[in-house]
């Protein structure tokens, strides 16, 4: 009895449970039973949606424009205007990079006639040679973060011209040069206004959280009902993607800086600006900075993504080789996403560390030299590559551009491994993945599909209350009531099967990974410096490896979830384990633990709060894979996200199912997140 | 309660106040503004307590002089900081009045604000307050910067402040890389930089080891007879106060229970709460030959050996002792103006006062 009346959240838990059954078993599936289903009131809704998005882009407002092919006016929506002309000047920046990087006349034609310049022959911008764009880069590097920045970059560059992949990495390059910071202007606005006007947070607050758990593919439909399709749309979606996170975390870090370093700022005489510009966001920088870096993941991230709605580049290449099943090919274009990702990254950081020498006497020379020595290597650059064209007669021009797919390969090599994995491996392979699906995947499902909506909402509202009260509580509700509502309530419990599945198994391996890792310094590093590395790798990249093995089934998309997911579990629970205070180590040192025990009653139960947070990124990363999944044909959410794209009207549609499964990772969201931080407060080390 | 002297040892001739303020009030809590709006100025401080109301600043008055150092002195939630604070304005004022060189501080617009800490005002940072971005130049030239002065100028100035703190070439250093000691010497100049005539100083010391709080200490006696700035200092160590300051205010609960010299302080408590402090303090080191000589009584067996009004008797008491005669006191102008008897020594030194315990005495000696 004793035992109850001190766990009295354990008695709740088997309460619940007992009510939860009870439930499941009194509960006849029928139609008609609304305890079994609900009936869809919301299936009204993505058709209203259409309707009024087509009234506001078609008729509301009409405005008088001129048309310059009829040579007359004629009427135009306001909103269909406003959206054409953004999208223009954004398309106009992108070229406009482009055509600086690899040449073309777009920019020419912007500025004359499509005549003019079939008219003129010499009206094309030539590109530049990639010598020069490379020592550009390799000079920057040099400049902002010494040696071995530079060392990076010549590799990175050399890598991409070598591989003949030179021109769709910079169409890729000139589209995250519009998109990162724009996203970083934006983020950093809307993140002061939030710090200056409480209300403005209020508001914004619940629009991230449903902005950061919405599935990428979610963004794309309504982009392309405001903005068409091509690169400006791809940039526009990505901006949408990559703001939010840019958002958060301007305002932690502005929220971080200390009064003390403020009032300085006020009694050193700052005004408003100034102490928002000289103090405020200097002093936040180390968070500013992380939230760089996550714009410019999620720039290459939605690189993919954003070529189902015609963005150019290396993701629409990668797109296409993975529909053709060419995995060296698709790796080679991985490799060059994330040496883009990864130089960006660094570029940027090192730009936002530097130091500036006062009282250097410097002659004009030494001021201007990395200037000096890019137009040198302007020159020289030109200069080989004229050289070039001698030497490289009727064939490639080595020195100036290697035509796409006409570098070096070694997509034979990966296809003969992976030709060699199917012979021997392949029915070994064939006999795991048919039983995963008879005896996990496919009971788990039914499971899942068997459960009455009653049932599942007395579950999870049950322990929402058990852990946060009856706030948490109506929370979760609500977002489950939405999806219950839908018409799509079998295709979300899919979504969630999938998920729970993935989330369970990486935050196994997670923990066990990390906790071994955690026992020792260097192995700690090292994970860490691995969970960097593959964070960096577009989620699309982990399909390339699982399709050749398993083919296109759940398990495909599974292993792909477990790989992607499992990061932030491992990251978290290293995170949380060496983050356990010494005094506490040292006390259980004292007191002659044996590693077990340390473990076991030391340092998982201080870290299990962080832990918890892993396991919350691990859902959201479940869910977005779940989603991406559905590329490769799976039968949930997902897939029919992917089929509100390819529908004239699919906005209603695409964003209901986008809100669904924000809304399931919101839920999951909720609980984790109130548990760890009541936890981390119960413990003492929030 | 709040007793309020104005003897003190000043030499200013300037009438008015660098600092004045009058009936200060900072009163936190959901309701005070409906509190205040209610009563008409007279603020009674039951009713509003009752109401919830909680009293950082209770009827604050003190002036400070040109030249002069204030220390303001009292135990963490005594309200110092927030004093500090009202007086520079980093927040606002409940009631009262606060005059720097007789504007009116609390009626100024942003502008006039701004203005007046760009040109007049310096502080120094319990937690140094650095900018984490910025190296030791640049942080001493910020106020420089954002006044608008050249690049060329204000590192010039900054590398005579640099000079000035002994950090010299250390100004590429970014805060991270220095010492606690070297942090706040950053500090000291960057609040320099602008040459205040007013200088606030918030617990500068207080997050610093026992010896580098004492070398700082010394340092910033030696800017100070150097710089000869109008200082308030704000701190909750005793000593720190006895040793730096020209006066003293002590703080609790929002209230200045006394302000006068480090001496009357110690020899005339003015409540039980002061008495705490200065029953541990040896008196030695507080007391001047001024507060401790007798009268001249015609007495003719003077020493040869003169000492100065205002020596701490602690430098001169091993002289006084090992002189058979008494010793006279002289002012500024070597005017005999009283006469130090070894008797009166030995009694601060080592006599009995009838409230003394036991206990004290072991302390003071």
């Amino acid at each position: 009895m004793n035992f109850l009346s001190d766990h009295p959240k354990l008695v709740q838990f088997a309460g619940l449970l007992v009510v939860f059954f009870i439930l499941q078993f009194a509960i006849s599936p029928s139609d008609s039973n609304f305890l079994w289903r609900l009936p869809a009131f919301l299936a009204a809704v993505p058709e209203m949606l259409n309707s009024s998005v087509e009234y506001a882009m078609f008729e509301w407002m009409p405005i008088q424009t001129y048309n310059v092919e009829i040579e007359d006016y004629e009427e135009s929506a306001l909103l269909m205007e406003v959206t054409r002309s953004m999208s223009r000047s954004v398309l106009f920046c992108i070229e406009f990079i482009r055509e600086i990087l690899v040449g073309g006349q777009k920019t020419i034609v912007a500025f004359t006639s499509w005549d003019f310049v079939s008219e003129n022959d010499w009206a094309y911008w030539p590109a530049l040679p990639w010598t020069v764009v490379a020592g550009v880069g390799v000079t920057l590097g040099y400049a902002l973060n010494g040696r071995w920045l530079a060392v990076l970059v010549g590799c990175a560059t050399t890598y991409i011209a070598v591989f003949g992949q030179w021109e769709p990495a910079m169409e890729t390059l000139s589209f995250v040069l519009i998109a990162a910071p724009a996203s970083v202007l934006l983020g950093v606005i809307l993140a002061v206004v939030a710090f200056k006007s409480r209300a403005f947070e209020t508001a914004l607050m619940p629009l991230l959280n449903v902005a950061q758990t919405m599935p990428h593919f979610s963004y794309l439909v309504p982009v392309t009902v405001f903005f068409g399709v091509g690169d400006h749309a791809g940039a526009i979606a990505t901006v949408i993607f990559a703001t939010p996170p840019m958002i958060r975390l301007t305002l932690l870090g502005l929220k971080g800086v200390s009064p003390e370093v403020l009032e300085a700022g006020e009694m050193n005489g700052c005004n408003k600006v100034q102490l928002m510009f000289k103090v405020l966001i200097p002093t936040a920088r180390h968070d500013i900075l992380v939230g760089v870096n996550q714009v410019i993941m999620q720039c290459l991230a939605m690189a993919v993504i954003a070529s189902f709605i015609g963005a150019k580049g290396l993701g629409f290449n990668l797109l296409l080789a993975l529909n053709q099943l060419r995995i060296g090919q698709a790796l080679e274009l991985g490799i060059c996403i994330v040496l883009i990702a990864v130089v960006l990254d660094k570029l940027s950081l090192g730009w936002a560390n530097k130091q500036i020498d006062y009282f250097a006497d410097l002659s004009f020379v030494e001021r201007h030299k990395y200037s000096l020595i890019m137009v040198a290597i302007l020159v020289i650059g030109i200069v080989l590559a004229g050289i070039g064209s001698l030497i490289f007669k009727d064939g490639i021009n080595y020195f100036y551009l290697i035509p796409h797919n006409q570098g070096l390969t070694t997509e034979d090599f990966w296809q003969s491994g992976v030709d060699w994995i199917v012979d021997n491996w392949y029915s070994n392979l064939q006999v795991f993945n048919v039983g995963l699906i008879v005896n996990v995947l496919i009971p788990m499902k039914n499971a899942y599909l068997s459960m009455p909506v009653a049932a599942t909402f007395v579950l999870v509202m049950g322990i929402a209350y058990i852990v946060g009260g009856i706030r948490s509580s109506l929370v979760v509700g609500g977002l489950l009531l939405f999806i219950a509502s839908t018409e799509w309530w079998d295709r979300a419990l899919i979504t969630a099967y999938m998920a729970t599945f993935g989330v369970v198994v990486s935050a196994t391996i997670g923990l066990i990974t990390g906790s071994l890792c955690a026992q020792n310094r260097f192995a700690t590093k090292a994970i860490l410096l691995v969970c960097d590395t593959f964070q960096t790798f577009p989620s699309f990249i982990y399909l390339i490896p699982v399709i050749m093995l398993f083919g296109v089934t759940d398990t495909s998309v599974l292993i792909a979830v477990i790989i992607y997911a499992t990061i932030p579990a491992t990251r978290y629970t290293v995170e949380g384990l060496s983050n356990v205070p010494q005094s506490l180590q040292d006390a259980g040192s004292m007191s002659g633990v044996n590693r077990m025990q340390r473990w076991l009653q030391i340092e998982l139960p201080l870290a299990f709060p962080h832990i918890m947070l892993g396991v919350n990124q691990t859902v959201v990363f479940a869910l977005f894979m779940v989603i991406i999944g559905a590329m490769i044909g799976t039968d949930d959410l997902g897939q029919l996200i992917l089929k509100s794209l390819s529908d004239e009207f699919g906005i209603g549609n695409g964003l209901m199912l986008g809100l669904c499964v924000a809304f399931i990772g919101l839920a999951v969201d909720q609980i984790l997140r109130t548990w760890a931080s009541e936890r981390k407060k119960a413990l003492g080390v929030a | 309660m709040t007793t309020e002297t104005s003897n003190s040892t000043d030499t200013s001739t300037d009438k008015q106040p660098v600092i004045k303020c009058e009936g200060v009030y900072k009163i936190f809590g959901d309701n005070t503004a409906d509190m205040m709006a209610k009563s008409n100025g007279n603020i009674d401080v039951e009713a509003f307590k009752d109401a919830g109301c909680i009293f950082g600043v209770n009827n604050a008055s003190l002036e400070v002089h040109r030249g002069e150092m204030l220390i303001v002195m009292g135990l963490s939630g005594s309200g110092k900081s927030t004093l500090l604070r009202c007086i520079s304005r980093l927040t606002d004022t409940t009631d009262g009045n606060i005059f720097i060189d007789g504007e009116d501080l609390l009626a100024m617009n942003a502008r006039e604000l701004m203005s007046i800490r760009r040109n007049k005002m310096g502080m120094v940072f319990q937690s140094f307050a650095l900018l984490p971005h910025k190296t030791v130049i640049e942080n001493i030239a910020f106020p420089l910067q954002v006044k608008g002065t050249s690049t060329e100028d204000s590192m010039k100035r900054a590398m005579d402040m640099v000079n000035l703190v002994d950090l010299t070439g250390r100004e590429n250093y970014f805060p991270r890389q220095l010492s606690g000691g070297q942090q706040q010497r950053v500090g000291i100049a960057r609040s320099l930089a602008v040459e205040p005539d007013i200088w606030f100083l918030d617990e500068p010391f207080s997050a610093l080891d026992p010896l580098i709080r004492k070398e700082m200490q010394d340092e910033f006696l030696r800017l100070q007879e150097m710089l000869n700035k109008t200082i308030l200092f704000v701190t909750h160590d005793f000593d720190e106060a006895l040793r730096l300051a020209d006066r003293i205010a002590i703080m609790k609960d929002g209230v200045i229970e006394q302000c006068d010299t480090p001496a009357n302080i110690v020899l005339h408590p003015a409540t039980e709460y002061v008495a705490k402090f200065t029953n541990e303090v040896p008196r030695e080191r507080v007391l001047t030959c001024a507060n401790v000589m007798d009268e001249i009584d015609g007495e003719t067996n003077l020493s040869d050996l003169k000492v100065p009004h205002n020596a701490v008797i602690e430098t001169v008491a091993e002289a006084v002792l090992n002189d058979p005669n008494p010793v006279a006191v002289v002012n500024d102008n070597n005017d005999t103006i009283g006469v130090l008897h070894r008797k009166s020594i030995i009694h601060l030194l080592f006599g009995k006062d009838e409230e003394e315990t036991l206990g004290n005495q072991a302390a003071g000696a």
